[in-house]
């Protein structure tokens, strides 16, 4: 469990990218900041492997208070991915994914056999190992980066806009093999977005943000679908249009579902099965937070 | 040509010492420039300063510094490492600049992405920064490298051992055979450093030496169809 309390950051020259800023995200379930850029939520983000350190207020990991722990250290502990991937252009694949375990002393040919054990996980084929990132795709690299993240195993996974630079085909694969991963792997996963989208898709927990760090609705994609906040989150999920805004039509005795321009989107159907609203929220994987749902945030802070 | 086979050993003697007169400062230039134009970069408010500074060294005429370094110095009037030190600093003065631009040019991204994995400051300049500003720091080196292999020439009029030698001496018997084998070995020890150089890069920095691109090689193939049809 990751913990703000009252978080602030005001950087050198005077901006505040974050205001009194607090939050629980929970242990093995996804939560996804997202807003657009100005928002504060890369600077949050960053805050959790010390990249940035707050100007006042703590942030604990597992009830322990980050500003007490060495940095470098720290960082090497969790996963982190990037747009672009972020992946060292001098490396091959093999020695880009075991950069982490190395740094922590983990002997070079130990350190690449798991490495190509981490290709497998993220779909990556092993012949693709002695290459320069440069000679990838850019999904593939994207996958190159996941994988050089879960290098240690770590507990938590931090995740910059990782699939902004790919193309939307590629983009929606990379959610569906991270979702599949998340359900496998289990990790505690903060993922940065402007897309709410994507938000909608891969979060258990939900985090809106309006500038300057400040909170406009946190919550699961449910409850923020169910009812927005105000006005601004509304507008941002577009719950008012599209294919969002949804409604029932009766088409020869049977109910359809059609978006707000009129286009059918789907049926309705009974809910046996007792699934959530997302698919894989059922998996056994389920059992270690409280009800099975996320804890929505303590305090908004939207004031 | 007599005069070639009479003098071969002094030929080759001169041209040797040229080499290592040369090869010193290229590499004592470029390992004091690497920390100075990493700073430079690093600290962006001094940039200016230092870069202005260093280059203004560039400045500075060489007869002048070959005469005034052994009062600086302590040396003795005829000493190499007069030379070799005046050397040197020019080899700084174009250095700092390339370097400074050389850590410049190491994407942004990878550098954040390297903090946020877990390098320190140390590490990270060893195994990130300078191996990705190698393309640019090489490229500086190759000019620094014929630059002073170039002015060394000048050190002869002060007396030190330099194929500038056989320039004076073939200039002043109006003997043009000695002047060629000045130049030509001038070129000769440009072109072999400079050959040497490439190679390091090359193995230094495999990945910098890229198959072609996917895009080159689709507009290769588009030309053979091209060609074909």
């Amino acid at each position: 469990m990751i913990e703000f309390r009252s978080v602030t950051k005001r950087f050198p020259d005077g901006t505040v990218a974050v205001r009194d800023f607090s939050l629980v995200i929970p242990s093995r379930r996804i939560t996804v900041l997202v807003g657009s850029s100005g928002s504060g939520k890369t600077t949050i983000l960053r805050m959790i492997n010390r990249m940035v350190d707050p100007t006042s207020g703590t942030i604990e990991i597992d009830g322990d208070d980050i500003a007490g722990i060495e940095p470098v250290g720290l960082r090497r502990g969790i996963g982190y991915v990037m747009q672009n991937a972020g992946l060292l252009p001098h490396r091959r694949v093999a020695d880009n994914i075991a950069t982490v375990p190395v740094l922590r002393g983990v002997r070079r040919k130990d350190a690449r056999a798991r490495a190509l054990e981490l290709m497998d996980t993220v779909g990556l084929d092993r012949s693709l190992a002695d290459r320069y990132p440069s000679q990838l795709s850019g999904g593939q690299q994207q996958r190159v980066g996941v994988a050089r993240g879960l290098a240690v195993d770590p507990n938590i996974l931090l995740m910059d806009e990782p699939f902004g630079a790919v193309d939307p085909l590629v983009r929606a694969e990379l959610q569906r093999e991270l979702l599949r991963l998340q359900r496998d792997l289990d990790k505690t996963v903060v993922f940065v977005t402007h897309d709410i989208d994507e938000a909608l898709l891969l979060g258990d927990q939900i985090v809106i943000f309006t500038t300057g760090g400040i909170v406009a609705q946190a919550g699961t994609p449910q409850e923020i679908l169910a009812a927005p906040a105000d006005e601004f989150v509304a507008r941002f999920v577009g719950a008012d249009r599209g294919k969002r805004a949804l409604h029932v039509r009766e088409q020869n005795g049977r109910p359809v579902v059609v978006d707000s321009e009129g286009r059918a989107a789907g049926v309705l159907v009974p809910d046996d099965a007792g699934l959530g609203a997302r698919a894989g929220d059922g998996s056994p994987a389920d059992g270690s937070a409280p009800g099975g749902r996320p804890e929505p945030a303590r305090d908004g802070g939207a004031r | 040509m007599s005069w070639l086979l009479g003098n071969a050993d002094q030929i080759v003697q001169i041209t040797l010492v040229h080499a290592w007169y040369s090869a010193l400062p290229i590499v004592i230039g470029f390992v004091i420039a690497i920390p100075i134009g990493w700073l430079a970069n690093r600290y962006r408010v001094g940039r200016g300063t230092i870069l202005a500074v260093v280059g203004l060294l560039y400045a500075v005429p060489s007869l002048p510094l070959f005469v005034a370094l052994p009062s600086l110095l302590g040396t003795r009037i005829l000493d190499p490492a007069n030379v070799i030190v005046a050397l040197t600093i020019y080899a700084i003065a174009i250095m700092v600049r390339t370097a400074s631009d050389a850590f410049a040019s190491v994407e942004i991204d990878v550098l954040l992405s390297a903090t946020a994995v877990g390098f320190s400051t140390w590490r990270r300049f060893w195994s990130v920064e300078l191996p990705l500003a190698g393309p640019v720091l090489l490229s500086g080196i190759r000019v620094v490298s014929v630059s002073t292999i170039s002015l060394l020439s000048v050190g002869s009029v002060i007396g030190v051992t330099s194929l500038g030698y056989f320039f004076l001496d073939g200039f002043q018997r109006a003997f043009a055979l000695e002047i060629i084998v000045g130049i030509v070995g001038t070129i000769v020890i440009a072109v072999i450093f400079d050959l040497l150089l490439s190679l390091a890069g090359r193995l230094l920095m495999p990945w910098n030496a890229r198959p072609p691109s996917r895009r080159a090689v689709r507009r290769a193939e588009a030309r053979t169809l091209v060609e074909a049809a």
